[in-house]
């Protein structure tokens, strides 16, 4: 038995999954951009993705805003820094935060709701009822999703930004005693708009790859409830790992010297 | 159907062979269907009659053989020749598949506003008529279908199948999972229905009492190959002893069930 053999055949089992998740995502992006498209379907994701998306997103990056003002106090006191405070709330919340939490939880929230109605929709042969009625399901599955996600999420993501620096403000003013005033004015004259355009280009980014792995792990879902289990966890774990990897990418992109 | 004279059979394959990995489902089907005809494919389960009508919708691609639909070539089409193909042709599939984010009217509506680009309100007397034609009342098309009964959704899936008033209607198991007595109505309904379109239909099922009532003609389906077709009414002295022992459902005879030993 040689010993390699089963690495090769890892490698090329990767390869071929590479290969039809590009392939999708080709066949996807063209249904996007070539008419006819689906208002009512792409306004019906968008309200999904965008609207009851809100609460999550808004609570998320509040506390999260919050918890960084805390932080910060506690470690710059120590070099009478404090009034970097704002500076590092809004950076840290424009740049990082508020699209990475933003798409980490609509990777579970979308990504997952995605995964498990296309995968069901494969296992009940809804999907083969869609192609026999003419109707291409990449063009009226696929592609409103991936519009969606792609133009909702910035929204989701820019309003993050307010409730992320918000809640450093909260923080700041009614716990931390700093001038509301004084703080904001430091946040204006600090943001610079590439730290929100940034942020804006990340989160479109991963509206994309969640709606994308979503799509994608429902659509080649195969074995009854079991298969679409499965299909809902690949989802949401390769969306998140996605999101790191891209983050990364993007924030070299965008500030590496 | 302009070039297609009478002796063009109106669906026609010629060794089709559909593999799964290693696995054989399909060895080589040959099968003829002429216009108008009812044809019943009888053959125990698993052996590939949901795979074959797969195959014609161009939902799979056949790994070798011909298929033809008015003596024209189907099984390599482009995705907008393939859904033109599609428009001519109404599915029932074995779970009705209904599309449960939709009402039962859009969904028997689906294919005249998708892909005949039909206006929804114009749309919608038809699928309404269309319900009536399988004992269906009007209100009915307001509920989602997950309100509906075994017996409702396959009224529903017939509905769409026949909304477009396709050349072709294929019935994939219309009774099973339902009462003798809603089988019986189901059959009578797909009868009338086939009748009243002047559809040709592929019927697949393994109750013969349903296959008896649809059929102008049956074929049996046996490890991947049509071993015996003939009209329907000489199903009983078929003389293929492979046939004789489904129609008996007899346990002893040359079919031999594909169970694992535990
Ligand atoms: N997409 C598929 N991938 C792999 N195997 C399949 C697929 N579709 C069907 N099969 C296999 O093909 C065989 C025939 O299936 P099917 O045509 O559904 O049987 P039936 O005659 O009961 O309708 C089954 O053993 C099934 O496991
Ligand atoms: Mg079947």
């Amino acid at each position: 038995m040689n010993p390699f053999r089963p690495v090769g055949h890892a490698f090329l089992a990767f390869l071929e999954a590479t290969g039809r998740l590009f392939l999708f995502a080709v066949i996807g992006i063209g249904h996007c951009v070539r008419p006819p498209l689906y208002p009512r379907l792409i306004g019906r994701q968008m309200i999904d993705i965008g609207y009851y998306s809100l609460p999550v997103v808004g609570l998320t990056t509040l506390f999260a805003g919050m918890v960084l003002a805390l932080q910060s106090y506690t470690g710059f006191a120590r070099f009478s820094a404090e009034d970097a405070i704002p500076s590092v709330v809004v950076l840290s919340i424009t740049r990082e935060l508020s699209p990475v939490l933003a798409g980490l939880m609509i990777a579970g929230r979308i990504g997952a709701a995605m995964a498990a109605e296309l995968g069901t929709m494969r296992v009940t042969e809804q999907i083969d009822a869609l192609e026999t009625l003419s109707t291409n399901p990449y063009k009226y599955l696929v592609a409103p999703r991936l519009i969606a996600g792609v133009t909702m999420m910035p929204l989701l993501v820019l309003i993050g930004d307010v409730m992320g620096i918000f809640g450093g403000y909260v923080v700041s003013v009614f716990k931390l005693g700093f001038n509301a005033q004084t703080y904001i004015v430091n946040t204006w004259n600090f943001v610079q708009a590439m730290d929100v355009v940034s942020g804006l280009v990340k989160a479109a980014v991963f509206g994309f790859l969640v709606a994308l792995m979503g799509c994608y792990h429902g659509y080649m879902s195969r074995g009854g409830a079991q298969g679409v289990g499965q299909a809902t966890t690949n989802a949401v774990v390769s969306a998140s790992i996605l999101i790191l990897i891209s983050n990364y990418l993007i924030t070299e992109m965008f500030f590496a010297q | 159907m302009s070039d297609a004279t009478p002796t063009v059979p109106k669906i026609k394959l010629a060794g089709v062979e559909k593999h799964f990995g290693t696995k054989t489902v399909l060895n080589g089907v040959d099968l003829e269907v002429a216009q108008g005809e009812s044809l019943v494919i009888i053959g125990g389960s698993g052996t590939g009659k949901s795979v074959m009508l797969k195959c014609i919708l161009g939902l799979l691609t056949p790994d070798a053989g011909e298929i033809e639909i008015d003596g024209r070539p189907i099984t390599r089409l482009s995705t907008a020749e393939r859904e033109a193909v599609n428009a001519r042709i109404g599915m029932l599939f074995q779970n009705a598949a209904l599309f449960d984010s939709l009402s039962v009217w859009e969904n028997v509506a689906f294919g005249l506003i998708q892909g005949k680009r039909m206006k929804r309100a114009r749309a919608k007397e038809i699928a309404i008529r269309k319900l009536a034609d399988v004992g269906l009342d009007a209100d009915v098309g307001a509920l989602s279908p997950a309100e509906l009964s075994g017996g409702m959704r396959k009224r529903v899936g017939l509905a769409r199948a026949i909304a477009g008033d396709p050349e072709i209607i294929f019935f994939d198991e219309p009774t099973t999972g339902l009462d003798p007595i809603m089988g019986h109505i189901i059959d009578e309904l797909i009868v009338h229905c086939v009748r009243q379109v002047g559809a040709t239909a592929i019927s697949i099922t393994h109750d013969m009492a349903s296959a008896r009532r649809i059929a102008d003609r049956m074929a049996m389906l046996y490890r991947g190959e049509i071993i015996w077709s003939g009209p329907a009414a000489s199903i009983d002295d078929s003389g293929n002893a492979y046939v004789d022992q489904f129609v008996h459902g007899a346990a002893e005879g040359p079919i031999r069930m594909e169970l694992r030993k535990l």
